[in-house]
């Protein structure tokens, strides 16, 4: 029994270095190719990142818009709702604009888009894999990095800050409107006291962690899909796995991000 | 039926191959050649490493030991510019076809022109349609791949395959999957383009119709072995019982260790091998 735990412990363990070792060299390789692609004449592809921007950025516009606005909303109702025990409701504005920029808006986009494109490119890569399609771009001497991974890379790279950017507002407006309502002040109101708290750097600072969610969905997303080998069920288990994956690892990272920004 | 060719020298020479997967070993000291416009059968049962030969043979696996030559290139000593340089001349078309669902058949035949050369698109739009219609396409460059048969779509790969006229060509199982009138037709297709291209073709099957139809040589593996290496006739008449079953279909015999026997019912491991 005991030695059966170990054993698997050490094999979970040994997946999860190679799995990590595995993930680094797709970053470094697709970043290669994103760089240097063009001193070997093998350039990434523009048609392929803006198809993936849209799947991943513009379709994600209406669902991210209700999300964002009804966490605003949340917020604010929850803000009031405590600060009211000690008078300060006033201060509302505060609380919403700083968890939104800095914490909310990143991460209800880094787990939205995990949830959405990252399952979709686990799913793509690993029905890829089964039918060969993986081996036969390597024949045909077109690097899978390269076609498949740094386009998804450069497209997620570029639309989860304007994603977690566009959420920002949302939400910012959602909180607005119930304080309007629920306090008495006007838009106009809560609009200039939030530009007056609100620094550069607390969006900066989601800015910075949606970058890394982003790193973090691609590269968890094509490992399983990269390592998918037992036909249908395999691409299920891997689609599964890297949405369950993903969004462990941006909470995590979130978390240890935050710790060193507010320190 | 070598008799047509003039030059006999060998574009793929594989020495002392030796590959494990895991800790198993799959193919076991391999050593072969095919020669310049030959058309070599690798034949096996499931399970014979032939499958597994054919992906080293495309370098998409670093080998235990051992080399393989092709055109006259160490691939595994090539780095990868020089690799990607090779490619060039190679031509695959894989068991299930392979063809890239997200792109039309014409885009799917174009992709190896689009990433290789410099042609202008309609050059290239050309040359697809040309390709297309040797494997009796023409006019289907606008499907997408989900909407052909099976047989279409092996010759769909077939065109993708040989769209940059390589010099040496490759088959996983052609005829898997196709009925044996659509196999047969693959058959003679392979038989058009080694002529018409003079093209050194590697086919990996199990199916022995085809086989002999089409093999100059055939090489017979076995459990990772090679049993033997010979034309049509001399594989036909061997004396190797291992091939004889082979060729008539013979169920394997399987010996039957009492104690391993034991061992494996009552769930105990083995001795490694």
């Amino acid at each position: 029994m005991l030695r059966s735990f170990t054993e698997k412990l050490g094999q979970t363990t040994i997946r999860g270095i190679e799995e990590l070792g595995y993930a680094f060299a797709l970053f470094f390789e697709s970043m290669y190719w994103m760089l240097l692609g063009y001193r070997r004449q093998q350039t990434v592809k523009l048609p392929p990142v803006f198809a993936q921007m849209m799947h991943i950025g513009i379709q994600a516009l209406p669902i991210v818009t209700i999300l964002s606005f009804t966490i605003g909303m949340m917020l604010a109702i929850q803000g009031i709702a405590t600060l009211r025990t000690f008078g300060a409701e006033s201060q509302v504005v505060l609380g919403i604009a700083l968890s939104v920029t800095r914490e909310f808006s990143p991460l209800i986009i880094g787990i939205l888009v995990a949830g959405r494109s990252g399952s979709a490119l686990a799913a793509r890569i690993g029905t890829m894999q089964i039918a060969q399609e993986i081996d036969a771009l390597r024949v045909i001497g077109i690097s899978p990095v390269r076609y498949l991974v740094a386009p998804a890379m450069l497209a997620m790279l570029i639309m989860l800050p304007t994603l977690t950017f566009f959420a920002d507002l949302v939400g910012l407006l959602g909180g607005g409107v119930y304080s309007a309502f629920d306090l008495g002040m006007s838009l106009q109101a809560y609009a200039d006291r939030t530009i007056e708290v609100l620094k550069v750097s607390d969006i900066t600072q989601g800015l910075w962690k949606s970058l890394v969610f982003a790193v973090i969905i691609t590269l968890v997303s094509f490992v399983n899909g990269f390592s998918v080998t037992a036909g249908a069920e395999g691409v299920g288990k891997a689609t599964t796995r890297s949405v369950v994956l993903s969004i462990t690892y941006i909470v995590i990272a979130d978390m240890v991000f935050t710790y060193f920004l507010t320190h | 039926m070598n008799s047509h060719e003039t030059i006999i020298e060998p574009v793929i020479e594989v020495e002392n191959l030796v590959t494990h997967y895991g800790n198993t070993r799959i193919l076991n000291n391999v050593n072969m050649q095919v020669n310049s416009g030959e058309i070599m059968v690798i034949m096996g049962g499931s399970g014979s490493g032939k499958s597994t030969l054919l992906r080293y043979l495309l370098g998409l696996h670093v080998p235990t030991s051992g080399s393989i030559r092709l055109l006259g290139h160490d691939i595994t000593e090539l780095n990868a510019k020089e690799m990607h340089e090779l490619r060039k001349s190679m031509g695959v078309s894989f068991q299930g076809g392979a063809l890239f669902n997200s792109m039309t058949v014409g885009e799917n035949v174009c992709l190896p022109l689009r990433e290789h050369t410099r042609l202008d698109e309609n050059t290239m739009q050309i040359m697809s349609r040309m390709k297309l219609s040797v494997v009796n396409l023409g006019g289907f460059e606008n499907l997408m791949p989900s909407q052909l048969s099976g047989g279409m779509i092996k010759r769909a790969a077939l065109a993708r395959a040989v769209i940059m006229d390589p010099k040496l060509l490759f088959f996983d199982e052609p005829s898997a999957g196709l009925d044996p009138v659509a196999a047969a037709e693959l058959d003679d297709l392979i038989l058009r383009i080694r002529k018409a291209l003079n093209t050194t073709i590697v086919v990996v099957t199990h199916d022995l119709d085809s086989t002999f139809r089409i093999a100059d040589r055939i090489t017979v593996l076995d459990r990772g072995n090679i049993l033997m290496i010979g034309t049509v006739d001399e594989v036909r008449h061997s004396d190797n019982e291992r091939i004889q079953s082979l060729l008539n279909r013979e169920a394997r015999h399987v010996e039957i260790d009492a104690d391993e026997y034991l061992r494996e019912l009552t769930g105990q491991k083995s001795k490694p091998l």
